[in-house]
């Protein structure tokens, strides 16, 4: 058996990270596979922070972890409210579509 | 009790915050009120801020700081909203956006960035941070029958949240590393060299570098620019760069000042190509919004040259040189929000030709400042642009300073277009005649500023130096 340390779950924060960010680049489709993305980021940073928390026997990271999802919830909210508001306008939420504005 | 006195602009803005939000609910009606009290509750907070405390204490377990630093950066977030708030009432109602959250809203990202100035934290930072970001998204797309404005929450949104994910990535290995969020503790832990260290570090500037708008983190802002509404513009060009600014400061001479030689090349980079692609790209702009949203990119990038330069009088040349911008472009986007035809806002370069024949005193002014904004003496723009080069070339960053003086020539270029256009080009219909005083005052204002600076050139360095965290 090997024994499971701090490497393999900073790995593990890595490779969700990573997914997170490639997620919003290759994604062409649709905005609220974006949130999924953001989401999946901070998620990661949390298994960063209750990791190093634990390995360190520090009690700060596990206090910064609940904040952290108290402000994606917020942040997930607002994110839904501004696509709510611009699909009413354009009646697609589209990623490609999202390019009035360009230069 | 005794750590409560000093956070009492913070006890009151969030309390303000709250009464006006129920008072603005139960009233009809209520924009015209509320924006009033708003104006009352700046002006209230400017006075508790000018004769208040002013010794420098660490409280909440040295998270919070209170020094002549993060005073100076709320002063002057306070004053720029202040004239912000002014200039863009009448817009505000025009574009019959006068919905009373507007100026609450204003007011909650002022409580998150008075956070951010005096965090002293990594949590703290970061709960500022979100706190103003939130609000800023909502200001971005508050025109929400107006698919540009939506369009430009939108984006606006996705990108800072993607920068906020790796800001807090950067915050979570800096924790791991150093076994502290604070940053004092943080400072003394990145004396003896490590890897993990620098990985955070880097995630940590990018963040930054996505909230002020540096190269290459920018591709938000011309959009952003562009599709909110101009006095929301001109809000985020003024006040949340004040405040990322001096956090960035803060950060690179607080807990990263040990490993200086590692950040400096980053921060050489950005600066460069911050200054080229604002010189450039704004060349080809036919939207006033968009163009100044590459002049501040450019303007940014003086900023974060002085910031490289890693010495006491570059942090000082900085924190002049954002006061100055702040002046420049309240009294730019203060000209923007006059240029009203036929009931409607215009907002191309070309809507601009022969202002100086119908309009020769707003063309007079809008010239001074883009002169100032272009760096000519003898205007205050000039002599920010001197100490930013004076604090590079003690440095020895030559090829920084070459480039900064290259990029300024050319990006002299696009605002004397504006110019040519104003006094050269065959007149149009006049804009309708606008009699506002808060609009003109703060013209005026400006301008006095601007041209007035040389005559005591030291005057706002002396009181930067005393603010200096040196």
């Amino acid at each position: 058996m090997i024994e499971i340390g701090l490497g393999h779950y900073l790995t593990l924060g890595a490779i969700i990270f990573s997914l997170g960010t490639l997620g919003i680049f290759l994604n062409r489709k649709n905005v609220i596979v974006i949130l999924m993305s953001i989401e999946l980021i901070l998620l990661a940073v949390n298994i960063n922070l209750v990791s190093f928390s634990i390995y360190l026997s520090d009690i700060t990271g596990q206090i910064f972890t609940m904040l952290i999802l108290t402000v994606a919830a917020a942040e997930a909210a607002i994110g839904l409210a501004i696509i709510v508001s611009y699909y009413r306008n354009k009646g697609s939420i589209r990623v490609e579509e999202i390019d009035e504005m360009k230069g | 009790m005794y750590e409560l006195k000093f956070i009492i602009p913070e006890i009151f803005l969030s309390i303000t915050i709250f009464t006006l939000l129920i008072f603005g609910v139960f009233k009809k009606n209520s924009f015209e009120i509320i924006y009033r009290l708003t104006i009352l509750t700046i002006f209230s907070l400017i006075l508790i801020i000018l004769t208040g405390e002013n010794q420098s204490a660490k409280i909440f377990s040295e998270s919070f700081v209170v020094d002549k630093f993060s005073l100076y950066s709320k002063f002057l977030i306070l004053v720029s909203c202040f004239f912000v708030l002014l200039i863009s009432k009448k817009y505000i109602i025009d574009i019959k956006n006068d919905k009373f959250e507007y100026p609450i809203i204003i007011l909650l990202s002022i409580l998150g960035m008075f956070i951010i100035v005096s965090s002293n934290d990594l949590i703290l930072f970061y709960l500022g941070l979100e706190l103003q970001s939130l609000a800023l998204y909502i200001l971005a797309s508050i025109d929400r029958d107006n698919i540009k404005s939506s369009e430009a929450g939108i984006k606006y949104f996705v990108l800072s949240a993607l920068s906020s994910g790796l800001l807090l990535y950067g915050c979570s290995l800096v924790y791991g590393f150093t076994g502290s969020t604070n940053f004092d503790q943080i400072a003394l832990m990145t004396v003896d060299f490590n890897t993990g260290i620098i990985f955070g570090m880097v995630f940590i500037i990018v963040g930054l570098a996505f909230k002020i708008s540096a190269v290459p983190f920018h591709m938000w802002s011309p959009d952003v620019y562009e599709g909110s509404p101009t006095s929301v513009t001109s809000f985020f060009s003024v006040v949340p760069k004040i405040a990322g600014v001096s956090i960035f400061i803060k950060f690179m001479y607080l807990p990263f000042r040990e490993i200086l030689t590692e950040w400096q090349y980053i921060l050489v980079f950005m600066s460069i190509a911050s200054m080229i692609l604002g010189a450039v790209a704004a060349i080809g702009q036919k939207n006033i919004k968009r163009l100044m949203a590459y002049s501040s990119i450019g303007h940014i990038g003086y900023a974060i040259a002085g910031i490289a330069a890693g010495s006491e009088n570059g942090f000082k040349s900085t924190m002049v040189y954002i006061s100055i911008y702040v002046v420049m472009n309240i009294g730019a986007f203060a000209c923007i929000l006059l240029m009203k035809r036929g009931n409607k806002y215009v907002e191309e370069i070309d809507e601009l030709s022969g202002l100086s024949k119908n309009h020769p005193l707003i063309s007079l002014g809008l010239l001074i400042i883009l002169f100032s904004l272009a760096g000519i003496p003898p205007l205050a723009g000039f002599f920010a642009k001197f100490y930013i080069f004076m604090a590079v070339i003690e440095s020895e960053m030559y090829t920084l300073a070459i480039i900064g003086l290259v990029t300024t020539v050319v990006s002299a270029f696009y605002y004397i277009r504006i110019i040519k256009v104003m006094y050269f080009d065959d007149a149009r219909k006049p804009f309708e005649k606008i009699i506002d005083y808060k609009i003109h005052g703060p013209i005026l204002l400006s301008c006095i500023i601007l041209t007035s600076f040389f005559l005591y050139p030291s005057f706002l360095n002396e009181i930067v130096s005393k603010v200096s965290m040196f």
